[in-house]
């Protein structure tokens, strides 16, 4: 970047066509976002396959393998109860997916010249498709487990007969917003750390080509700011990943067992 | 923000190839792989519980072998010291009585020690007497020149010897 240029923390969010010039709109386009989609499948495929070794005494790999699907079984089961089990390969597959994307984002991969690394889960297009695969879910196994009676969500034991309709709505409300904060959640998280880690390393680079003393100052704090952000975002990545399985887990459990 | 200028224009292939992905990690990984990895960890945890079970099981067993030994220690020590003690009793009771006899065999002896040393005693007076009989005689003839006959000697002799 030209010293002077203007700062474009938006553009890493642009998603640009693979073997065409253009865009277009339809489903089959593919575009650098579905490649880094198919980069994480193949490295949580390469990952979980390492530990198919089925090995009595486990080697570190089968470990850390047989951990994460021991933490996810617990965090489904400790949910939902014995029945968890059902939906453990779903709260896997979103787990897994926002981790791998979430953490391949933050690698540095843009020092390698014309690697482009691209955040899948920076884009709500991808977060709210799967909080709505997460509700459909949700509302398919309530209805088909409860029928109407599914409805019974909506009025907490013990409300007092009055306040039944109002308690009704807020409860019918809050539960309508649970889709959207579910899955903006981790889309602000990417969106807005990404921003801050480009602002910050444009401030780096800016810095150095000033040829300043004050110039030098700023780009050295501005890098080590970068580095704190850049570890924080590792542990945003991870935290962002367990609250969509543990509240899709939990979202779950309202409709297997109502309350 | 390129997520709302874009959207008309890659919606559809980020829900197609999102779909596709999840679909494969969800079907692939998910249903696949995660079953295997987790029957793994049952099998391991139930070897696991079974061999505890059977170390549980085995040391039980140890443990039942050991305190029959010790019971089979136990009778076999008090066994060895019931008969060391009769052995003892015996070579005891077998040592007085061969001291008891040692003991007769001496008194005897000593009684016929004692009586011999009497009848030796005896002789000895005997002579004592006939010399002094003879002495006495052989005096009294040479003093007085009468000859005293041997009854009368012996008696004063004998008299002489009551009181000496």
């Amino acid at each position: 970047m030209p010293a002077g240029a203007k700062i474009d923390p938006m553009h890493q969010f642009t998603i640009a066509p693979i073997g065409s010039d253009q865009l277009a709109a339809t489903p089959f386009q593919f575009t650098n976002s579905a490649l880094w989609m198919l980069i994480v499948f193949a490295v949580i495929v390469v990952f979980m396959l390492g530990g198919t070794k089925r090995q009595l005494v486990p080697g570190r790999w089968q470990m850390a393998v047989e951990y994460l699907t021991g933490f996810l079984d617990n965090v489904t089961t400790q949910s939902i109860g014995p029945e968890g089990r059902k939906y453990l390969p779903w709260v896997f597959t979103a787990f897994t997916f926002i981790l791998v994307a979430n953490w391949i984002g933050a690698m540095p991969f843009g020092i390698v010249p014309a690697a482009h690394p691209f955040t899948v889960t920076s884009q709500f297009t991808v977060t709210g498709t799967m909080s709505i695969i997460s509700f459909a879910i949700v509302l398919g196994v309530g209805f088909w487990k409860h029928g109407l009676k599914f409805f019974t969500l909506f009025t907490p034991h013990g409300t007092p007969k009055p306040l039944l309709p109002a308690i009704f709505v807020v409860e019918m409300i809050s539960f309508l917003v649970r889709p959207f904060s579910l899955g903006l959640r981790p889309f602000i998280a990417m969106f807005a750390g990404h921003i801050l880690l480009d602002v910050f390393g444009n401030f780096v680079v800016q810095g150095i080509g000033s040829h300043t003393a004050l110039g030098y100052g700023v780009s050295a704090l501005a890098f080590a700011f970068v580095m704190f952000v850049g570890a924080l975002e590792l542990l945003v990545g991870a935290i962002q990943a367990f609250v969509f399985a543990l509240l899709t887990a939990l979202y779950i459990n309202d409709a297997v067992n109502l309350h | 923000m390129p997520q709302l200028t874009q959207l008309g224009l890659v919606y559809q292939s980020q829900w197609f190839w999102l779909l596709l992905v999840l679909g494969a990690i969800y079907f692939f990984v998910g249903r696949g792989i995660v079953p295997k990895v987790e029957a793994t960890v049952d099998l391991r945890d139930a070897q696991i519980a079974a061999d505890l079970a059977a170390a549980e099981r085995l040391r039980e067993e140890a443990d039942a072998t050991e305190e029959g030994w010790r019971a089979k220690i136990n009778a076999a020590h008090a066994e060895a010291h019931e008969l060391a003690h009769a052995a003892k009793d015996r070579s005891l009771r077998e040592t007085e009585k061969k001291v008891a006899a040692a003991d007769k065999k001496l008194a005897a002896e000593a009684e016929k020690a004692a009586a011999a040393l009497d009848d030796a005693r005896k002789d000895a007076l005997a002579e004592i007497e006939a010399m002094a009989t003879q002495a006495t005689r052989e005096i009294v003839a040479k003093l007085t020149g009468a000859a005293v006959d041997d009854a009368a000697a012996r008696a004063a002799v004998g008299g002489a010897l009551e009181r000496a």
